[in-house]
């Protein structure tokens, strides 16, 4: 499974309506606190990267879009 | 009384919302728990909320490392000798209560707050377990803690007006509203939310009603934020069946009698949102608590 369509899988499990990639998942009010909560972990953990500081940002967490680019750039810092 | 360090009791989600509520407010905290294993995950879950908090508040962008280094992890009571506050959230079973209240009276200092963060109950058969009442107080906290902007607190007849006075100044400063009311088995909470709770099981049970289609009319017909069996899920089940057996056996009503379908998930595992199925499935994946 693509990054993307991880991510597409977790966020639409998450969220009970259909979601577009580029939906801002927060501003639609679709996501409770409970799964903002859980966001940084997912991501950590199922993409084995680290995210801290500045990367902090909901602006790379809003989407499923913005998620995934954020994602792929990560990863590739790492390699 | 201003109140610097607060001891918190118990490491499971009640007690890492606490513990993380009180730090997030500058307050310096000792978090105990019986076990190593729940204390190192207590601490990795609070790291992870305080980043997923930290999306919405850039001041936590590089200050969440900070916030945490706020929480002391032990399983030593003996490290409650130095707080001025305890917050116990401990499991809602008597007996454990009980020991852990005895505990608590041969580790804190005179003068110490003791906060029950119980959900069932009674505010007065705690205190009467510690050398003076006066000090017990309840302090009900919703989950999850840090975003919820009420806590109800419970003046027991022998709470004084001093403790509950530093409970209601602690409250404000962790930016939350105090509702105070009076000492009666689930409070007003959880009196009246488990039984809804429980007829909503018994809906289901019948076949009268799917969860989602139950659920639906509470959030469409009543503008509730979430239906009863998602907040069972988020409150997790084993939680919902034992405050309903604490209320059964408080007020000796069969009202309060917990739903065998309630009593098979439990015994099953599916305990809601924590064991990634309940009356809705949730990926277990995102749960990082």
């Amino acid at each position: 499974m693509t990054v993307i369509e991880r991510i597409r899988q977790y966020v639409t499990g998450s969220v009970a309506v259909p979601v577009e990639d580029d939906s801002d998942i927060f501003e639609l009010g679709l996501v409770d606190s409970l799964f903002g909560l859980q966001l940084v972990s997912f991501v950590e953990q199922e993409f084995a990267i680290s995210v801290d500081g500045d990367d902090l940002d909901i602006a790379n967490f809003c989407s499923i879009t913005a998620l995934s680019e954020f994602v792929t750039a990560k990863r590739g810092e790492g390699k | 009384m201003i109140v610097n360090r607060v001891g918190v009791v118990g490491a499971g989600l009640m007690g890492r919302g606490v513990a993380q509520a009180l730090a997030q407010a500058g307050i310096e905290v000792v978090l105990v728990d019986v076990a190593t294993a729940i204390l190192d995950e207590a601490r990795r879950s609070i790291g992870y909320a305080l980043k997923s908090a930290a999306l919405f508040d850039p001041q936590l962008r590089a200050g969440h490392g900070a916030v945490l280094a706020r929480i002391e992890t032990t399983t030593d009571y003996g490290a409650l000798g130095q707080v001025d506050f305890v917050i116990e959230n401990t499991t809602e079973e008597w007996p454990v209560k009980e020991e852990v209240y005895r505990q608590l009276a041969r580790s804190c200092r005179p003068g110490c707050i003791l906060a029950a963060n119980t959900s069932a109950i009674s505010i007065a058969r705690i205190a009467a377990a510690t050398p003076d009442p006066s000090l017990v107080i309840g302090m009900h906290f919703m989950n999850p803690v840090p975003q919820k902007p009420v806590v109800e607190v419970i003046r027991s007849p022998a709470t004084s007006d001093a403790t509950a006075a530093v409970a209601q100044a602690l409250v404000e400063r962790l930016g939350k509203r105090a509702i105070v009311v009076g000492d009666s088995p689930g409070f007003v909470t959880n009196r009246i939310l488990m039984l809804t709770i429980n007829e909503a099981i018994a809906v289901v049970e019948e076949g009268v009603a799917s969860a989602r289609d139950l659920d639906d009319i509470f959030v469409g017909c009543f503008s509730h934020a979430m239906g009863p069996l998602a907040t069972a899920d988020l409150i997790g089940l084993d939680t919902i069946l034992r405050s309903l057996n604490v209320l059964r056996e408080s007020f000796d009503d069969p009202k309060f009698d917990a739903r065998p379908l309630l009593r098979q998930m439990v015994e099953s595992g599916r305990l809601g949102r924590k064991s990634g199925s309940g009356f809705f499935d949730y990926d277990i994946r995102n749960s990082g608590r």
